[in-house]
């Protein structure tokens, strides 16, 4: 089982539009996802991304089985973790970093579910959530990915990546889909 | 595809001994979460392996104590979700009124939060002199401070406007009174509790519930120990009695789901059916 993690925060919708439309409905990978949103709001990022993506687009249950060719979004308020046989788990623990859901949160999971078959990918955001978890994805053996800097919408958290991770790939949001579309 | 890691055979151990020396029962946890919280709770106490925690654990019982505080603890608000308790207020309430006597069970009721909304809920419709409340926890000093009822004053604003989303009756302030940056609600809000130590892991049914309220509980079990927990359920529930679980909880992929038909598919209200 092989898996791309993906997360943002300000300015992520955009870039998600720019890297998920690219993949093909047979898309070899499962892809899991955490973008920052408030916690009151009903999830308008998974009907908007699913009306222009050919994966298949949808909010992650509790307990649900993951497959390849479906991006599962973290629902709003709470945590999304992978569990080792490759279920989802939500959970309503207190913030990380502020946030619920949080990027360490899924990318640890994940890097302990996945190990070398994940690539986590950080993209642009105001904050540094995710630069913990891109080390423990990296640490257990997966790839790093994070948006570069130089072109992103919001710097701090893909530099706050950067600098726990420095031998993460860094690229811009068309060398990131091109990159996902190779795995 | 699971690395068994030196952490995760440690994760299991500790798990065991925390059964066999004091029959709490984390072992049908979803693990990933759990995990977390072992591993935050082993930096925060100051313990260099888990393995040493473990140690300690066994033959210091002060340290149980401050473990559960790790594994069991639930941030929650008042209110929270107002759309449930109105659904609760416009579509359950009704049928509630049909009956001369209620029991409500809040389960895994943490430090109360839910517990204080449906009693206040329950004032506002005029139900609360029939009813009476059981709330359940395994963790002792959430149920202490359950049966206190204090939360800190700058968690009100956000009760406050949970509250009034849900369709309150009258202003949350009427419930409380302010001291000392603390809220401390009327404890005739809990003249009609009965707090109670109860495992969904372990225990049995204690009673004829006309409503279960258990939101952002079973997301902690792993699938065998929902299904458990939901068994358990259904055999608490009277016949037509609801049954509430959180916002992303549902009971598709239970065995039980035959048990029960959707009372309000949004908001996660489930009425218990013959079968």
């Amino acid at each position: 089982m092989r898996a791309v993690a993906i997360g943002g925060s300000a300015g992520a919708v955009q870039a998600l539009l720019r890297i998920l439309p690219g993949l093909p409905a047979d898309y070899p990978q499962t892809v899991l996802i955490v973008v920052h949103v408030p916690p009151d709001r009903d999830n308008a990022l998974v009907p908007l991304l699913a009306s222009r993506c050919a994966i298949a687009v949808k909010e992650a249950e509790d307990k649900e089985p993951t497959q390849p060719g479906v991006a599962y979004f973290a629902p709003a308020d709470y945590h999304l973790l992978v569990e080792a046989d490759g279920t989802l788990s939500l959970s309503s623990d207190e913030l990380v970093n502020m946030s619920r859901p949080a990027i360490d949160v899924l990318f640890e999971s994940a890097a302990d579910a996945f190990g070398p078959q994940l690539t986590a990918v950080v993209l642009t955001g105001a904050n540094s959530d995710g630069a913990r978890g891109l080390k423990a994805v990296m640490a257990a053996g997966g790839a790093g990915v994070v948006e570069d800097p130089a072109g992103a919408y919001a710097t701090a958290m893909p530099s706050a990546a950067l600098e726990a991770c420095g031998e993460a790939k860094t690229l811009n949001l068309d060398a990131i889909a091109s990159y996902l579309l190779r795995l | 595809m699971v690395r068994d890691g030196v952490e995760d055979l440690e994760i299991g151990l500790l798990l065991e001994a925390l059964f066999q020396r004091y029959h709490y029962d984390f072992r049908s946890y979803a693990r990933a979460s759990i995990k977390r919280r072992l591993l935050q709770a082993r930096e925060q106490l100051g313990f260099p392996s888990l393995s040493a925690l473990q140690d300690s654990l066994l033959h210091d019982p002060a340290t149980l104590g401050r473990l559960l505080s790790y594994l069991t603890v639930q941030v929650s608000e008042m209110f929270r979700d107002p759309g449930y308790f109105r659904a609760l207020r416009e579509k359950v309430v009704p049928h509630l009124r049909t009956y001369p006597s209620l029991k409500v069970w809040v389960a895994g009721c943490s430090h109360g939060e839910e517990l204080y909304s449906l009693a206040i809920l329950f004032r506002e419709e005029g139900l609360e002199e029939r009813t009476i409340f059981y709330a359940t926890d395994i963790n002792p000093a959430a149920l202490r401070a359950a049966e206190a009822g204090v939360y800190p004053m700058e968690q009100l604003k956000k009760f406050t406007a949970n509250h009034q989303k849900s369709g309150g009756k009258s202003s949350l302030s009427d419930y409380y009174t302010a001291d000392y940056g603390r809220a401390i609600f009327d404890k005739s809000l809990r003249s009609r509790v009965v707090f109670s130590d109860h495992s969904l892991v372990t225990d049995a049914v204690f009673g004829e519930m006309h409503l279960i309220s258990c939101r952002n509980v079973l997301i902690y079990f792993d699938r065998p120990l929902q299904d458990r927990a939901i068994g358990l359920f259904r055999d608490s529930l009277a016949r037509k009695g609801f049954l509430g679980l959180g916002s992303k909880e549902s009971l598709r992929f239970s065995t039980h789901t035959g048990a029960f038909a959707e009372f309000d598919r949004d908001e996660k209200i489930y009425q218990r059916q013959d079968a």
